[in-house]
C-alpha cells in the first residue's frame, strides 16, 4: 500500500488568510492511504523543508504532496527535497491552492477551504498511482551556434571563443556588425562604432575556434539541447548541417518605415533617425534640425516604447551643435527617457550646450509645412502654455525598432515563442530574461526587446554563459515525464505525428505492423500527442489515462459525501 | 581542482552570478553582509510589470543557492581585506560573531519569541520590531537566527541570556567570536547593490515630520502580506485607510543640489505600488507626480496605460516643491505648479504621500573602492570603463554586476549577473587570442 504524506503550507496570509489550512490537513488525515497530514507556515523555507524530510523518514512515507503554490516556481524545490529525503522526485505531486484557490476565491474562504479539499483529495487520488521515473542523461556536442552578427551576436561570439568553445556565427549581411554598420557613434557613451567593431572582430577572428557563415540564414533546426542540428543555407543555396549543443539567437531589430506620418514620404526634409545617423557618418550635417520622438510609438495599437530614441535623438543633436555651433536644435518628446547615470547627465549636457527640449501631447501633435526651401514647425508648447513655431531644414522622425519581417519564419524553426509585437518571449520576464522556455536556446539583443548598445553587449555576454553551461557540463539531463504509444491500441492514424511540435513522434512499422513512436529524448512532455490520439494509444507518464481518471473518481465522491 | 571565485553581494545580482558560476563549474563563495541572502527584492511584495509575488520567484534562487554543490554562502560577513591581483586574488572574509552556532540552529525561533529587546526591523523599514535575537524575515536563507551584539542585553550587560535558558538545540553562543575565512580566488564579483539616500538632505519632503509621508520601500512594506501591517493598506498616523494617496518621483534624484541621475526603477515601482493600492482600497485615488514617466522596458507603457484605464491613477507632470503637515499630524499637503497655468502653484492634501528617494550606491561599494583601489564614477558607482565588457572595472579580474555599476531594474540585473559569469569565465580561460 503507498504511505502518502500530505503538507498544506500557509504562505504567510497567502493561503491561510482565506483557506481553513487546518481543516484542509484534518480532511486529508482521512483520505485514503494517507498516513500523515501537516501544515506549515511556509513549507518553502528550509525550515518547512525540513520538517517534510523529517517527517518522510519517521513515517517512511513514499509518496509526498505539497499543497501550496504553483510548480511553475516550486516545483524543482519540492522535488529536490523528496529526493534528499530518499523518495523518487517523480512520487512527489503538487497540488496548487494559491493561484488556483485562496487568491482566485478570497472573497469566499468557506467555499475556497472546500475547493481545496476537493483538490486535495485529488492530488491523494493521483499520488497513490504515481510511479518512479529514471531521468536519463544525454551527452552535449562542444559547440555553439549564434544566429545574427550585429553586437549582441559579436558579444556572445566572443565571450564564447574566449572559453574556447567552437563557435558558429550565422550572418544574413556579407558584412558583420548588424544596424550598427550605419550608426558612426554610439550614445549616451559618445564610442566610436567602428574602433569597437574592428577590435571585436579582430579579437575573435584570432580564436581558431571562431567560424563565421556570412550571407547566410539558418533555413532548419533540428534536436533538442546539447543535441541540436542546425541547418545554414548561403545566399548560394549551398546548405550545411552544424551540430551543436546551444542556440543563442540574436537576430536584431529594424527600424520601423513612418506610413506617412508628419508628411514623411511626401515633404522633403523629413527623414528617419537612421537616415540621420547615415548621413552624419558622411559629414552631411544638417544646418538646424528638430527631432520628433515617439513617432509610431507610445501610441494608440503601437503602445510600446523604445527605449534607445531619447538617447539616439539628444546624441545626434549634440553631434549636429558641435559639427555646427549655431545651428538650432529642437527635441519634441513626450517625456524624455534617458534613464540611468550617463545617459541623464549626456541629457543635462545637452540642454545646457543649447539643445532645446519642449514637450507635446498626442492631443496636439506638431503641425509641419513645406515653406520655401525649408520647413516650418508650430508646435503647442505645454510648459509655456504657447503655440511656438520654428523654420528648419531637417526634421528627424524618431521611429522605434521592431522586429525584422521573417521574425517569425526564425521563430518556428526554432520552436520558440514571439510577444503580440513580434519581439520574443522570454522564460520569464523577470529572472530568466535572456533564456527560452526551450531548453539550450538564448536570445539576446533588439531581437527581444530595443536595447541600448551597452545593453545588447551585455544581454549577448550573458547569453554566451548561459550557452556556455550545458557544453562546459557536458551532459544534460533527459525529462523522463515523455509520452509512449500503446502499440496495440495504435491505428497508426498520424494525428499525434501532426499534433507533435517538436517533431518527437513518427510512424514506424514492427512486425507487420505499423504504429507511432516516441523518440524520447526529443519529446519536452507537452502532452499535445495524447490529446490528439482517438484510440487512447498514446500515454503521458506523470499523466496517465488511469490517474486522471482517479482523480475525477475522487472529485466526484468526495463533492457527493460534502453536499450531503 | 576548481577554480574559486568570491561574489560580493547577495542579492538578486550576486545569486545570479553566483548560479552561473556554480553551474559552470567554479566554486563560489558567495558574501552577504546581513544576515540572509535576498537583498532589497526579498522586501519587495510585487514586481513590476507583471505583479509577480517577489519572493515567491526569488526564494526558489535563494534555496538554490543554498543547496547548489558549488557554491558556499558567507552570511552576515564582510570583505575585510583584498590583496593580489589576477589570477591570484587573496580575499579575507570576515564572518561576523551572530553568537549561535549554525550548525545547531533549528531556526524553530523560540528564542526570538522571549527575547525582551524590541529593536526596529531593517527588512520591515522600521515599520515594525524585531528582537535583538531574530530571523529577519521567514524566507530567510539560511533560516538561522542571529544576535545583534549591540542591542543584546547579555552581550552589552552581562544580563539576560533567556535565549540560551529556551534553545533546546544549545544553539546559543556568547562568547562566539568573529571568524576570518581565506579564499585564493582567481576573480572576484561585486555585486553590492544600492541603498536608500539620506532622506535628511532633502527635508522639503517631510519625511520625519509627517507620519502620513513614507518612503517608498516602506510602502512596498506596507502591501506586504507578509508586512508589518498583515497586508492592510493603512497610514501610519491613525491604522486608516488612506482614500487618497500620493507619489512624489524623483526625490533627491535628477536634482543637481543631491543626485543628478535617475534611478531607472522608481516610474514603474511607484506605477507597480499604485495598482497594488487599487487592489487594496479599490476607491483609492492615486495621483504619480513625476518628471518624465520612464517606462522604457518590456510592457511597461502598457502597466503605465494598464494603472490609468483599470485603477484610475492620475498621472501629474510636475516636481512637488514641497510636503507639509495636515491638520492633527494626519496626511499631508502636496505643493505643486499646476500646468499651463503661467506658474500657479496648487496645494492638495494627501492622507498619505509616499516619497521615491534615489537609489544610491550601498556604502560597501565606496569602501571597496577605497581599499582595493577600484574606481568610481561621477555619481559614486563602481565604474566600468570598458565599453567592450560593460561589467569588468577598472581592475583586471574584478567584475561588476547589477546595481553597483549603475541603476537598473531585476531582468538588467540578472542579465549582467550572467555576463559577470561569462566575463570571469572569459579571463580565466585567457581571452579569445
Amino acid at each position: 500500500m503507498p504511505r502518502i504524506g500530505v503538507f498544506i503550507c500557509h504562505c504567510g496570509h497567502n493561503i491561510a488568510s482565506t483557506v481553513d489550512v487546518e481543516k484542509v490537513a484534518e480532511f486529508a488525515k482521512t483520505l485514503p492511504n494517507v498516513v500523515v497530514a501537516a501544515h506549515n507556515m511556509y513549507s518553502c523555507s528550509e525550515e518547512g523543508l525540513g520538517a517534510i524530510r523529517k517527517s518522510i523518514e519517521e513515517n517512511k512515507l513514499d509518496r509526498v504532496i505539497v499543497a501550496a503554490c504553483t510548480p511553475r516556481t516550486h516545483e524543482p524545490l519540492f522535488r529536490r527535497n523528496c529526493e534528499r529525503a530518499g523518495v523518487n522526485k517523480y512520487l512527489f505531486e503538487f497540488v496548487n491552492i494559491r493561484e488556483h484557490v485562496s487568491w482566485i476565491h478570497a472573497k469566499e474562504p468557506e467555499a475556497a477551504t472546500e475547493k481545496a479539499k476537493m483538490l486535495v483529495a485529488m492530488g491523494v487520488a493521483k499520488a497513490a498511482l504515481l510511479e518512479p521515473q529514471e531521468e536519463s542523461e544525454s551527452s552535449v556536442i562542444p559547440v555553439a551556434v549564434i544566429i545574427g552578427g550585429g553586437i549582441s551576436g559579436l558579444a556572445a561570439m566572443s565571450a564564447l571563443v574566449s572559453q574556447g568553445i567552437e563557435t558558429h556565427l550565422i550572418e544574413k549581411e556579407k558584412q558583420l556588425g548588424g544596424i550598427l554598420k550605419d550608426i558612426a557613434v554610439i550614445g549616451p557613451e559618445m564610442k566610436n562604432t567602428k574602433e569597437l567593431l574592428d577590435k571585436m572582430i579582430k579579437e575573435i577572428k584570432c580564436s581558431p575556434k571562431a567560424h563565421f557563415h556570412l550571407s547566410s540564414r539558418m533555413t532548419d533546426m533540428q534536436g533538442f539541447v546539447g543535441n541540436f542540428e542546425v541547418t545554414i543555407t548561403g545566399d548560394d543555396k549551398c546548405s550545411e548541417k552544424v551540430k551543436a549543443g546551444a542556440i543563442i539567437v540574436a537576430i536584431g531589430g529594424r527600424e520601423w518605415t513612418p506610413k506617412g506620418e508628419f508628411g514623411f514620404g511626401k515633404i522633403p526634409g523629413i527623414i528617419t533617425q537612421l537616415e540621420l545617423e547615415k548621413r552624419l557618418a558622411k559629414g552631411d550635417v544638417p544646418d538646424n534640425a528638430v527631432f520628433i520622438q515617439c513617432v509610431g510609438s507610445r501610441i494608440p495599437g503601437r503602445d510600446f516604447c523604445s527605449r534607445f530614441c531619447c538617447n539616439a535623438s539628444i546624441k545626434n543633436a549634440l553631434r549636429i551643435i558641435e559639427a555646427k555651433p549655431n545651428a538650432q536644435v529642437t527635441i519634441l518628446h513626450r517625456d524624455i527617457m534617458s534613464y540611468g547615470t550617463t545617459a541623464e547627465r549626456v541629457y543635462r549636457d545637452a540642454a545646457e550646450k543649447g539643445v532645446r527640449f519642449m514637450r507635446y501631447g498626442l492631443d496636439s501633435l506638431p503641425k509641419i509645412e513645406k515653406h520655401g526651401d525649408g520647413l516650418s514647425v508650430e508646435v503647442f508648447d505645454e510648459t509655456l502654455d504657447d503655440v511656438i513655431g520654428m523654420s528648419v531644414d531637417t526634421i528627424v522622425l524618431a521611429v522605434p525598432m521592431v522586429p525584422i519581417e521573417n521574425v517569425k519564419d526564425v521563430a518556428t524553426q526554432l520552436k520558440v515563442p514571439v510577444d503580440k509585437l513580434g519581439f520574443f518571449l522570454e522564460a520569464h520576464v523577470k529572472l530568466r530574461p535572456i533564456e527560452f522556455a526551450t531548453e539550450g536556446v538564448f536570445i539576446c539583443g533588439t531581437a527581444r526587446w530595443p536595447s541600448q548598445v551597452s545593453e545588447c553587449i551585455a544581454q549577448g555576454l550573458g547569453a554566451a554563459a548561459k550557452a556556455s553551461i550545458p557544453i562546459r557540463e557536458g551532459k544534460v539531463k533527459i525529462e523522463p515525464i515523455t509520452t509512449s504509444c500503446n502499440i496495440g491500441k495504435c491505428i497508426a492514424c498520424g494525428n499525434c505525428v501532426a499534433a507533435c511540435p517538436y517533431q518527437a513522434i513518427e510512424i514506424i512499422e514492427t512486425d507487420g505492423k505499423r504504429h507511432a513512436f516516441v523518440t524520447e529524448a526529443k519529446c519536452k512532455g507537452c502532452g499535445n500527442c495524447v490529446a490528439a490520439c482517438n484510440n487512447d494509444a498514446m500515454q503521458q507518464k506523470g499523466f496517465t489515462t488511469t490517474q486522471l481518471s482517479a482523480m475525477i473518481d475522487a472529485l466526484v465522491k468526495n463533492a457527493m459525501e460534502a453536499s450531503q | 581542482m576548481k577554480e574559486k571565485v568570491v561574489v560580493v553581494g547577495g542579492g538578486i545580482a550576486g545569486i545570479q552570478a553566483a548560479l552561473d558560476l556554480g553551474d559552470m563549474g567554479f566554486e563560489v563563495h558567495l558574501v552577504e553582509k546581513t544576515p540572509s541572502i535576498g537583498g532589497h527584492m526579498a522586501q519587495l511584495d510585487k514586481t513590476f510589470p507583471t505583479n509577480d509575488c517577489s519572493l515567491c520567484i526569488l526564494s526558489p534562487k535563494m534555496i538554490m543557492c543554498a543547496d547548489h554543490a558549488n557554491i558556499t554562502i558567507h552570511t552576515y560577513s564582510e570583505i575585510e581585506s583584498i590583496s593580489g591581483k589576477f589570477p591570484k586574488f587573496k580575499v579575507k572574509i570576515k564572518e561576523k560573531a551572530r553568537y549561535i552556532d549554525l550548525s545547531r540552529c533549528t531556526g524553530c525561533g523560540d528564542c526570538a519569541v522571549k527575547c525582551p529587546v524590541k529593536v526596529p526591523s531593517e527588512y520591515e523599514e522600521g515599520l515594525a520590531k524585531r528582537k535583538a535575537i531574530y530571523i529577519p524575515f521567514p524566507q530567510a536563507v539560511p533560516r538561522k537566527v542571529t544576535i545583534d551584539a549591540a542591542n543584546c542585553r547579555m552581550i552589552t550587560q552581562k544580563k539576560c541570556g533567556v535565549c540560551k535558558k529556551v534553545c533546546q538545540a544549545g544553539a546559543i553562543d556568547f562568547d562566539q567570536k568573529d571568524k576570518f575565512v581565506d579564499i585564493d580566488a582567481s576573480a572576484i564579483v561585486i555585486a553590492t547593490g544600492f541603498e536608500m539616500m539620506d532622506m535628511s538632505q532633502v527635508p522639503q519632503f517631510g519625511y520625519g515630520v509627517c507620519k502620513d509621508v513614507v518612503t517608498s520601500l516602506q510602502f512596498e512594506r506596507i502591501l506586504s502580506a507578509s508586512g508589518p501591517t498583515g497586508g492592510h493598506l493603512v497610514r501610519p498616523s491613525d491604522g486608516t485607510e488612506p482614500k487618497n494617496l500620493a507619489f512624489i518621483q524623483c526625490v533627491g534624484s535628477r536634482d543637481a543640489k543631491t543626485h543628478v541621475y535617475c534611478s531607472s526603477v522608481c516610474c514603474m515601482y511607484a506605477t507597480k505600488e499604485s495598482i497594488l493600492a487599487g487592489e487594496h482600497a479599490p476607491n483609492i485615488k492615486t495621483t504619480i507626480f513625476y518628471m518624465d514617466m520612464r517606462a522604457v522596458g518590456k510592457n511597461f507603457q502598457e502597466f503605465v496605460i494598464r494603472a490609468k484605464r483599470n485603477y484610475g491613477v492620475r498621472y501629474v507632470q510636475s516636481r512637488p516643491a514641497k510636503v507639509q503637515p495636515a491638520k492633527e499630524g494626519k496626511g499631508a499637503f502636496v505643493s505643486y505648479e499646476q500646468k499651463g497655468s503661467g506658474g500657479d502653484v496648487a496645494s492638495e492634501e494627501f492622507d498619505m504621500v509616499v516619497l521615491c528617494p534615489a537609489l544610491v550606491p550601498s556604502a560597501s561599494s565606496a569602501q571597496l573602492s577605497q581599499s582595493i583601489g577600484l574606481k568610481l564614477d561621477p555619481d559614486g558607482f563602481l565604474a566600468t570603463p570598458d565599453f567592450q565588457n560593460p561589467v569588468d572595472s577598472n581592475m583586471k579580474g574584478i567584475i561588476v554586476c547589477g546595481f553597483s555599476s549603475t541603476p537598473m531594474d531585476i531582468p538588467d540585473s540578472v542579465t549582467q549577473a550572467s555576463s559577470a559569469a561569462a566575463r570571469v569565465a572569459d579571463l580565466i580561460s585567457g581571452g579569445a587570442c
